[in-house]
């Protein structure tokens, strides 16, 4: 085992059965070189303060549960190392622009909510039977949509989005690479249904391009790429509309 | 209390509650379904299986072969005509997952592309680069939003099943954030809650993988079957334990000992080849891989490292821009956690728990021994990883038999009516009280972590790659000792609101009633078969005696009572489990002998 030396961890907490406003909490965790946030959180619920409230699964940043604020940047805990922010001390708060249900647990609902009314799912091109076996896609057509598929739906994006912190209306940039993820799949033929929500005024055009959201996306998803993308569809989608009735093909 | 009144609940929104919600869902919309979580669906630990699912798909390969791959490799503990279903819905389920979306690696003409698997005769696995899991949840997860008639409950903490009149009528469960307790009123319930790698030290698994559903069934009377086999991944980060997929080894990794030499050729799996032969080598099996490295260790051929003896996966020859291509997360793990550049320098790897084999004990229609239960996925034993699984059958078996119990469930609950509400209220009363007592307890007793880490450290002990009676003994008696320690489990935290520390609590009491089924069931089995080994004069398989299932039963405040069961033989006879030159004779001998039979 290597030997751990401290470094000092401040949490900002907050109770809201006995809490008016969040607070900071000062702790010492023994640190290796090895151990991420994450462990050093979970040091400190198992050994010196069992009320601490965070989520956390996997340990290997593909869950998604574990996004915070450390020292000011949104962050997978169990994919930051504590090695990488000696001396400390390092501070940890909620993802920011979210509210906050407990400590550094913060409400996933709104979030969740805008990703099941983008219609997230296969709207088939072409319906087909299971007998009629796969659909056929090189793999040129998957790389097309592909790295929007990686999305862990963890909220960093959501957490960096200056916009979002302005108006949680906002759909957001990880759900737009996921509605982009399916209007990119060769197999789908769902764009149209998908298109009023872009278009709306909380779909792409609320996004200020400032990009922060790829920066700190850690599955490489770049949704600022996504968001772009999808200007550019929202705004022929507009004129077309100046060109063509409803329902007549652009 | 809060009461919600539905036709099926289903018990964790992983892989195989997901894909048994969709089945009720499609065949009948006018069933309602709660799917039941104490995470979100996408968190679930579904998301972290790397490597593939297994199907038959190319037109060289056969279900015969993908039959006798699972239940050799099982060392013929399987319930053998429940594989043959799994076998032959399996490609079937890959294709329903693709025309839901999900992102199937392809070939260049298009067609989803397979690779090659440990214990597979002939490539079979279905991948999405190395996040099949991952990408299997989401598109479920996704998918599963198409339909009204699914109501999720997430972050919902199921405490209890309702057991009234002899079949299960409903669950209780905590809403996470709020702490207030809701009521599932349900004609029959499904537990599709996952694995209980948490109660070994270190292991691969998620910190929900608690055995949850495995511990409730268990807790109302329904065995745990199989229980003493427990899969020791042989790839797997020194101190964290997190995966380095078996896929690392199908695209054409080596294992290396301390000397740069591949050891496994020294146990029955050689000839070693510089490419990767199918069911040899680096791809046999997961349990004669992890045996091999604890001999290794024992011969002083490993390296020391920080967290104990390892030995090196080498990746480097297959180059950087494949490994970027199929091997991502891989690549990004070791890099980001260890510092290694696989492609650069080998990875230091060792063993950890990955699966538990056994589980709710299941009929192959997935029905547990007490009327509406039914159980699908690593929570469940519906008979098809025998004594070892097979690396890439486990994905695939949420798909099929997450379905099959979704049927089953929807059927079963046309044919029953809610029962009296008084009773269920009574019962679901007396639950709460139970749970709200943890909260209660007074300060100065037992940490939940100390249990947690004695636990551990003791199944690893006694429990692991090769085992004693006299180490499985002192585990037996350690869990007794922490089982009566537990009641004195305190807590620092009395609120309700995301209370995650009186949710730790109750874990930790599914997870010693889990770990005692599994001890109780080792120490029982007086031979060795596939990840049971014993070195204390039970090395062999012994089929006169043990070519039964173990079935732990709950036996109140002591240790479980264990019996045993029979095993469905169809086509395959026991026969000697042999990998590498040896395996391919075996193969070709018992070809010949079925031919002359046919």
């Amino acid at each position: 085992m290597p030997e751990p030396k401290n470094i000092e961890i401040c949490v900002l907490r907050y109770h809201p059965e006995h809490d008016p406003e969040p607070a900071w909490r000062s702790y010492q965790v023994p640190c290796t070189d090895d151990m991420s946030v994450l462990q050093g959180l979970q040091h400190i619920k198992d050994e010196i303060d069992g009320t601490l409230g965070f989520r956390w699964s996997c340990r290997m940043a593909i869950c998604g549960s574990c996004g915070m604020m450390v020292n000011g940047k949104p962050r997978l805990s169990c994919q930051t190392f504590l090695r990488d922010l000696q001396p400390g001390p390092v501070r940890i708060e909620a993802l920011a622009h979210l509210p906050i249900e407990r400590d550094l647990i913060v409400d996933v609902g709104e979030f969740v909510n805008k990703l099941e009314a983008i219609k997230p799912y296969l709207i088939p091109r072409e319906p087909r039977t299971l007998a009629e076996g796969e659909y056929l896609q090189t793999p040129a057509q998957l790389e097309r949509f592909e790295q929007y598929t990686s999305c862990i739906n963890c909220m960093l994006c959501y957490a960096a989005c200056p916009e979002y912190g302005l108006n949680r209306d906002f759909i957001g940039p990880g759900v737009i690479a996921l509605l982009h993820r399916y209007n990119a799949d060769s197999r789908d033929g769902g764009q149209a249904q998908r298109q009023p929500i872009l278009n709306a005024e909380e779909g792409v055009w609320s996004c200020m391009a400032v990009g922060y959201c790829s920066e700190v996306c850690p599955k490489q998803v770049d949704p600022a790429n996504a968001v772009n993308q999808n200007k550019a569809v929202s705004a022929r989608d507009y004129f077309l509309r100046f060109l063509a009735p409803k329902g007549a093909a652009p | 209390m809060d009461v919600a009144e539905v036709d099926v609940a289903i018990v964790g929104a992983g892989g195989a509650g997901l894909r048994a919600a969709i089945a009720i869902a499609e065949s009948d919309p006018s069933l309602s379904v709660a799917l039941i979580s104490k995470v979100y669906p996408m968190r679930s630990h579904t998301v972290a299986a790397e490597g593939g699912a297994a199907a038959v798909t190319q037109a060289h390969d056969t279900l015969e072969a993908h039959f006798h791959d699972t239940v050799a490799g099982g060392d013929w503990l399987c319930e053998q005509d429940v594989v043959e279903y799994f076998v032959g819905q399996a490609h079937q389920e890959m294709v329903q997952m693709e025309h839901w979306g999900c992102p199937w690696s392809r070939k260049p003409d298009g067609h989803a592309n397979v690779r090659a698997f440990g214990g597979m005769k002939i490539e079979r696995t279905w991948f999405a680069a190395d996040k099949t899991g991952f990408h299997m949840l989401h598109t479920l997860f996704q998918t599963s939003i198409r339909y009204p008639s699914i109501r999720r409950f997430d972050e919902h903490f199921c405490v209890d099943l309702i057991v009234e009149a002899g079949r299960v009528q409903g669950l209780l469960a905590i809403e996470i954030a709020s702490g207030g307790f809701r009521l599932i009123r349900a004609r029959s319930v499904i537990i599709a809650t996952g694995g209980a790698g948490r109660v070994f030290r270190e292991n691969t698994n998620g910190g929900i993988v608690t055995g949850d559903g495995m511990a409730l069934a268990y807790r109302h009377g329904v065995p745990l079957r199989d229980m003493e086999f427990v899969q020791y991944h042989p790839t797997c980060m020194p101190g964290t334990g997190l995966l380095f997929t078996e896929a690392c080894r199908g695209e054409g990794g080596f294992l290396l000992n301390k000397d740069g030499y591949r050891y496994l050729q020294d146990y029955g799996l050689g000839p070693a080849e510089p490419t990767p032969r199918n069911k040899a080598m680096e791809l046999g099996p997961r349990d004669r891989l992890s045996q091999a490295y604890w001999h290794e260790k024992r011969k002083g051929r490993t390296l020391s490292g920080p967290h104990g003896e390892v030995v090196h996966l080498d990746l480097r020859h297959l180059g950087e821009k494949r490994l970027r291509e199929r091997l991502p997360q891989i690549y990004e793990l070791a890099v980001q956690y260890l510092g290694v550049d696989p492609a650069a320098a080998p990875i230091p790897v060792l063993p950890a728990v990955h699966y538990t084999m056994g589980g709710i004990s299941a009929d192959g229609l997935t029905a547990a021994p007490l009327a509406g239960l039914y159980s699908a996925g690593e929570c469940s034993s519906v008979g098809i990883h025998g004594a070892n699984r097979l690396g890439s059958n486990s994905l695939t078996e949420l798909l099929v038999f997450g379905r099959v119990a979704g049927m089953e469930a929807a059927a079963y609950a046309r044919t029953v009516p809610h029962g009296a509400p008084t009773k269920i209220g009574a019962l679901a009363e007396e639950a709460r009280a139970r749970a709200l007592a943890i909260l209660a307890r007074p300060s100065g007793g037992e940490r939940i972590a100390t249990l947690r880490r004695e636990m551990a450290q003791s199944m690893e002990d006694g429990c692991g790659i090769y085992r004693t009676a006299a180490a499985m003994q002192a585990t037996c008696d350690k869990l007794a000792e922490l089982q009566q320690r537990y009641r004195r489990v305190q807590i620092d935290d009395r609120s309700r609101v995301w209370n995650t520390e009186w949710l730790l609590a109750i874990e930790l009491g599914f997870l010693l009633d889990v770990a005692q089924a599994i001890a109780h069931s080792a120490l029982s089995r007086r031979e060795s078969r596939g990840s049971h080994q014993r070195l204390d004069g039970f090395a062999e398989r012994d089929d006169a005696h043990f070519l039964k299932h173990s079935l732990a039963f709950h036996d109140g405040d002591g240790p479980p009572r264990i019996a045993y069961g029979p095993v469905k033989i169809t086509r395959s006879q026991p026969g000697t489990r042999a990998y590498g030159a040896a395996g391919e004779q075996a193969d070709a001998e018992r070809r010949a002998r079925e031919d002359v039979h046919a």
